[in-house]
């Protein structure tokens, strides 16, 4: 409809990308077979949208919206003001309850075409409606239903879809991702992006691949954690951890301090050697069946372990593990043993402070700015658990960040499919954790971290950020502030 | 005009993405937070200055156009209910604060600045927006002007119109005009402003707003009060009022409410059938006085249980229950249909017995909750829209309640408005000659008619109709008007 939707796409970009961008050494995913194909294909004309198709009736009878909890919405709007795009442009169709009109009007006799799936493409699913919403309506999984049914029913453009398949084929894929890795950081090293930008061919690339490109975080090296990590003193849990696939191959230090930790508070530590992705990326953007695959494997792996709990560092992952039980609903095979699995979830901090902290906490004397991650805050109610676990150590000052409700903008894949949104949202938020005037951001989610990263940088700032779990392992070892505060 | 030549005018006005045309984005704006009443607009459109508001009108007034404005869209009685082959004009986009100005305790907004975004520019410096709707955190101050919105707090601080002193609006015929003083404290000439806060958008549409900011009391204590049931607590109000106190609130919710609350924000209320809230604010000695003999008030109607708010975070669980009142009847029904009655407080055990009765007779259930403490009930009649026949059934239930509100002397709406909902009832209210009176005032400003038609008034009426019996209009007699 408008030129901010419908944004780039234009001719020229084709022809830019096809000389620039994809098939020279720097590109994203070179080298990393299919993933780079994929990769090649998608950046020529990335972020074409609109396939002109149209799906009549909008939904199948496999899973549609459910029309009884569509009816829990009563339209009274409280869900506007903490929604990101409705704050951005202040349309009703990009609210949730315009999207639950759209999903009813889908379901009673609109078609699904560009449009439609437009405004449901545009929608985070950072789920602050939720927490908003004083009907109790439930939205995720009315956005999830709709989501699957349009990765079924809608014909996205061929650009389109190439770009969201080159995602899937390299995010869920740790080693994938790192393969990926290796050239990106030479292409670090050689400060090849730099170069490209100064020389403004960066500026010429379709907005999808430069947010991809201005997302990637510096390549680390990797930290290991050992299959089995023994408790200190008596053991009090045995637990499972995921150690996920952005996570493992870009923050393996916030695994090794989850370890760490955990271990420092009784907890005999499995990593499972076979874990692969949750699915959390897969499901949020509705490709089902690959994201059932995923939670069939994930739950078969960890099951080989007598676990008294499975804990998550990634807030997104976290938040899709939960919902196991509801994914695979429909599976005799799996129902059951998806809600055994679910019910043995827990977020670090949650499971930090059920546990109740027993190891010596040294103090840290820093300022800390605590982001809530969407899928953290909203999606799973865990505020108060990361903020008391960072309050527990001595000379800590945990502030808070203005308008703490409204993503990021990262959301899963979102900052790469929509970028303009996104980086909107970024800025914003940026600019909020810098009006905090703490020395430090700390926040339990990598797409956080690398979207909020990126933003402070286009704003030509920076700061140390960190998870929760590896400030309170700073704590543990007694590092000294400045160690933290290179992170 | 052609639709097409009109999408591209409005375009050329406000860029491609300021003009809303396809049909399925059109169907989320059809109705506003009242779902009974649907109508696609022609188009939406989304201005971002007065200039650009000033443009639209004047193309609708040059073409004939009805338009119709909007805010968040969270109204209870229609109000911005679109109106067919005509613009809705959207300012949710026009959400800047344009002007603080501490000393003089003035707020100059746009009209989509969000009601509670005042106060959070305000609050440092001491200061606070009194007017508070429930939905506060969401309803904007142009729709709240409109509407003369109320609030929980306007028992003591006053409605909307007692808050605004100046306001810049752009006129049905496209000119812009002035109205009331800004920030010197009154002017002479008639009280436009009076006229146009809570004219439910039929004479303009507000681009401009000045507002008054008060003074943060230096003490807030809140309670709330457990008791058997509604005549209890209504004894407990009339008490209260009676002592001579006026608090900043007392808001009253009945089982059913509570019921649903209790599921949707958890405030762990006690376990009652009617349940009061109060607050007073003010200088701490006086609060202090005050607030032991509300208390012993209470504890004399027969309050089973007392609670005192310890801190902000538990005076704002209170009150989270009760802000959430409305919403929250989406946990015990599909749909509700909401009344905005005012009776005088006295009357209070009669009316809540009369429309107990009611509810039995049509087999609906109504939950209660009100701004007791100024007699302005919100009955909410619970129903289901896929029950065939239920909403009529609902809609008709309210009308009686309406009813049964005006025979004990009250009025149809306290802030909520008349809007598309409750036109049907003014003639039940006021008497022709008052009617005409309010549409010769309306015909000043709008004689075509295209500002917010078909609201507040029960049958369009054309404004070169003379007052009195009914005679056939000259138009209408030259066949170029027909009367509904």
């Amino acid at each position: 409809m408008t030129e901010r939707r419908n944004g780039e796409g234009l001719p020229q970009d084709k022809a830019m990308t096809n000389s620039i961008g994809a098939g020279s050494p720097e590109d994203v995913g070179q080298g990393v077979g299919e993933a780079s194909e994929l990769a090649e294909e998608a950046t020529v004309g990335a972020g074409r949208r609109e396939s002109g198709k149209t799906s009549f009736p909008a939904f199948d009878t496999h899973h549609p919206p459910d029309k009884a909890l569509i009816d829990e919405c009563v339209h009274c709007g409280f869900c506007l003001p903490t929604c990101p795009t409705y704050v951005l442009f202040g349309e009703e169709m990009d609210s949730p309850r315009g999207r639950i009109y759209l999903m009813n009007k889908g379901l009673e006799e609109e078609p699904l075409n560009d449009q439609m799936v437009r405004h449901f493409d545009l929608c985070l699913g950072c789920m602050a409606c939720v927490t908003a919403c004083p009907a109790g309506v439930q939205y995720e999984k009315l956005i999830e239903a709709t989501r699957a049914q349009v990765e079924r029913r809608y014909e996205r453009s061929p650009e389109d879809k190439a770009f969201r398949e080159m995602i899937f084929n390299l995010f869920p894929y740790p080693n994938r991702l790192r393969l990926a890795a290796a050239p990106m950081k030479l292409y670090q090293r050689f400060g090849i992006g730099s170069r490209l930008r100064k020389a403004g061919i960066m500026d010429r690339l379709p907005a999808r691949v430069r947010a991809m490109e201005a997302l990637l975080p510096e390549v680390p090296k990797e930290e290991k954690i050992p299959e089995t990590t023994p408790p200190a003193g008596e053991k009090r849990r045995r637990v499972g951890i995921l150690t996920g696939c952005v996570q493992r191959v870009f923050f393996s230090r916030v695994n090794a301090a989850t370890v760490r930790v955990l271990a420092a508070e009784g907890c005999e530590v499995v990593a499972p050697a076979g874990q692969g992705c949750c699915g959390a990326l897969s499901t949020h953007a509705g490709r089902e069946e690959e994201s059932l695959n995923f939670a069939r494997k994930t739950i078969d792996t960890f099951e080989e372990y007598d676990l008294d709990n499975v804990i998550v560092n990634a807030a997104g992952c976290g938040s899709t593990m939960k919902e196991y039980g509801h994914l695979l609903r429909d599976d005799p095979e799996y129902a059951e043993r998806a809600k055994e699995f679910s019910a043995k979830v827990k977020d670090v901090t949650e499971f930090l402070q059920e546990l109740g902290p027993v190891a010596e906490r040294h103090p840290l004397p820093v300022s800390v700015a605590y982001h809530d991650a969407c899928h953290l805050a909203h999606a799973q109610g865990i505020r108060s658990q990361p903020r008391q676990s960072l309050k527990q150590i001595p000379g800590m000052d945990v502030r808070e960040i203005r308008e703490a409700e409204i993503c990021c903008g990262s959301a899963g894949i979102y900052n790469m499919v929509e970028p303009e949104a996104a980086s909107e949202l970024g800025e914003r938020k940026a600019k909020n954790v810098l009006a905090a005037g703490a020395q430090m951001l700390v926040t339990a989610n990598p797409g956080c971290t690398l979207q909020i990263r990126a933003s402070l940088k286009k704003l030509g700032q920076d700061m140390p950020m960190a998870h929760p779990v590896e400030v309170v392992d700073a704590s543990l070892r007694g590092e000294p502030v400045e160690t933290l505060l290179q992170r | 005009m052609e639709r097409t030549q009109l999408i591209s005018t409005m375009e050329s006005i406000l860029g491609p993405e300021g003009v809303i045309h396809e049909r399925e984005q059109l169907r989320t704006y059809e109705c506003d937070g009242l779902m009974n009443y649907r109508v696609i607009p022609d188009l939406v459109v989304l201005p971002e200055s007065a200039g650009q508001v000033q443009q639209i009108v004047r193309v609708c007034y040059e073409e004939g156009i009805p338009f119709v404005a909007r805010g968040s869209g969270t109204g209870l009685s229609g109000g911005a209910l679109p109106v067919e082959s005509g613009i809705l004009i959207v300012l949710a986009r026009m959400r800047r604060i344009l002007d603080v100005d501490i000393p003089n305790q003035r707020v100059t907004v746009e009209p989509g600045v969000v009601n509670l975004w005042v106060t959070q520019e305000v609050a440092s410096e001491g200061y606070f927006y009194a007017p508070d709707p429930s939905s506060q955190l969401v309803s904007s101050i142009g729709g709240n002007f409109a509407e003369n919105s109320g609030g929980v707090h306007c028992l003591k601080y006053g409605f909307t119109t007692n808050h605004v002193t100046g306001a810049e609006v752009v006129l049905p015929d496209g000119s812009v005009a002035h109205i009331g003083g800004g920030k010197a404290p009154d002017e002479p000439g008639y009280d436009l402003l009076g006229a146009f806060v809570g004219s439910e958008g039929t004479l303009g549409i507000a681009t401009k707003i000045t507002l008054r900011i008060v003074r943060t009391p230096e003490s807030v204590r809140t309670l709330i009060a457990a008791f058997e049931d509604t005549e209890k607590a209504g004894g407990a109000v009339s008490g209260i009022i009676g002592s001579g106190c006026v608090p900043a609130g007392i808001e009253m919710m009945d089982s059913l409410t509570l019921e649903a609350v209790e599921e949707a924000v958890h405030p762990h209320y006690p376990e009652c059938g009617a349940l009061l809230l109060v607050e007073l604010d003010g200088p701490e000695a006086e609060v202090e006085n005050q607030f032991e003999q509300v208390i012993k008030i209470c504890e004399e109607n027969g309050s089973s249980e007392i609670r005192v708010a310890k801190d902000d975070a538990e005076r704002a669980l209170f009150w989270k229950g009760r802000k959430a009142a409305f919403g929250a009847m989406g946990r015990i029904a599909n749909d509700y249909y909401v009344q905005d009655g005012v009776i005088p407080r006295t009357e209070l055990p009669a009316v809540l017995k009369k429309i107990s009765d009611l509810s039995a007779e049509y087999g609906l259930r109504v939950a209660n909750v009100f701004h007791a403490g100024d007699g302005n009930l919100h009955p909410l009649v619970l129903y289901d829209n896929n029950n065939e026949g239920e909403a009529e059934r609902a809609e008709e239930l309210a009308g009686e309640i309406i009813r049964a509100c005006l025979e004990h002397g009250g009025s149809l709406t306290g802030e909520h408005g008349i809007g598309e909902d409750k036109k049907k009832y003014m003639p039940d209210m006021f008497t022709a000659d008052d009617l005409n009176v309010m549409q010769l005032l309306r015909c000043a400003f709008d004689p075509h008619h295209l500002c917010n038609p078909g609201k507040v008034f029960p049958t369009p009426r054309l404004c070169a109709e003379r007052p009195g019996p009914f005679r056939v209009h000259p138009l209408q007699e030259a066949g170029l008007a027909e009367m509904f």
